[in-house]
């Protein structure tokens, strides 16, 4: 087995900005294959991304299977992944790999729609939602440079998600919702 | 001496710069800062905030002098024997609101208590009207007995009329 290092902020190598896969071959499937193994030794880690390994190269694999009851699709090796399409904003608690000992509050899209090569360079498109879509997001974003930390949100944020819906109310201007 | 941690608490009519000065002041006198939260409660500026001096709590306390006498800040300094990187994940998210009255906190985090909770973040709020204020309470917690029991106490709590909403918190690592 191989694992492989995985950097972590604040090495300025995480905010690369990741090139897209030119030729889907045999050494990048060595490649995922070790970027696999190093996403499954990390205890709960359901995704990894090319960058955090420092390959500069638009690659993720997301595997949520291993929860509970959520919609996945299993194990799934995205290579140049795009998102198509967008839909519906969701907060949820996000940790990182490459930022030990932090979790917080992040605003994603419930569901999105994914186009990506396959390890055998097929093109391929999967409709997520939920924690595989959240999950989706947080690997993409590190093809661009980013990390969740560019994302947090007041744990204030949204109260009264999903079920108060159509009563979620503003709160007076004064009182300091606002966190300092 | 050797470093060790504090744990600073500031509370005074709020104003704009308050954090700034308290934090130079620390920054000036060598000291190192951890975690903290700062809150405006009712008009107060107030602050908890961990920080780590090489020296007594006496010399803390001096090199915050000149910022609480000019600002009419309350001090206090306790030394602790936490440090830094010992966080625990909040499996469980709770809100809770209704219309204001007596002991509806104690009633709320008593049910949940006793159902496994250990409350790692609580802030709430009056809200509403002076004639009808609503209570808002928001927590984050690990919840011990698992999150069915929790389901099962706050059943109880509904029951009062008070409304609940308990959503797991998975956090996605990746
Ligand atoms: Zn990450």
């Amino acid at each position: 087995m191989v694992v492989l290092e995985i950097f972590t902020y604040p090495d300025e190598r995480l905010k690369q900005i990741s090139q897209p896969v030119q030729r889907v071959d045999d050494a990048l499937r060595t490649f995922i294959a070790e970027l696999e193994q190093t996403m499954r030794h990390s205890p709960g880690g359901v995704g990894i991304a090319a960058p955090q390994v420092g390959r500069f190269q638009r690659i993720v694999i997301v595997d949520v299977s291993a929860k509970p009851k959520i919609a996945n699709h299993g194990r799934m090796i995205l290579v140049n992944p795009e998102i198509l399409s967008w839909e519906g904003m969701v907060k949820g608690r996000e940790g990182c790999m490459s930022v030990p000992d932090y979790t917080g509050n992040v605003m994603r899209a419930e569901r999105v729609t994914v186009s990506a090569l396959d390890e055998q360079g097929e093109p391929r498109e999967y409709h997520c939602e939920g924690y595989e879509a959240r999950a989706i997001q947080h690997e993409i974003d590190h093809l661009d440079g980013l990390l969740f930390l560019d994302r947090l949100v007041s744990r204030r944020t949204d109260l009264f998600r999903r079920k108060n819906y159509g009563e979620k109310k503003r709160r007076r201007g004064e009182g300091g919702a606002t966190p300092r | 001496m050797s470093k060790q941690w504090y744990m600073l608490t500031v509370v005074g009519e709020d104003r704009p710069g308050i954090v700034a000065r308290v934090t130079t002041a620390l920054f000036e006198g060598g000291c190192n800062l951890g975690e903290a939260s700062m809150m405006r409660l009712g008009g107060n500026f107030t602050i908890m905030l961990m920080v780590e001096l090489e020296g007594s709590d006496g010399e803390l306390r001096k090199l915050l002098e000149p910022a609480a006498r000019s600002l009419n800040l309350h001090i206090h300094i306790d030394g602790i024997k936490g440090r830094l990187h010992r966080h625990l994940e909040p499996d469980v998210s709770i809100t809770v609101y209704g219309a204001d009255r007596a002991g509806i906190v104690a009633r709320v985090t008593g049910v949940l208590a006793d159902a496994g909770l250990h409350v790692l973040e609580l802030d709430s709020d009056v809200a509403g009207s002076r004639e009808t204020p609503i209570y808002v309470m928001h927590i984050e917690g690990h919840a011990g007995e698992g999150i069915d029991a929790l389901r099962s106490a706050l059943k109880l709590i509904e029951r009062d009329g008070i409304e609940v909403n308990l959503q797991p918190v998975d956090t996605m690592v990746g």
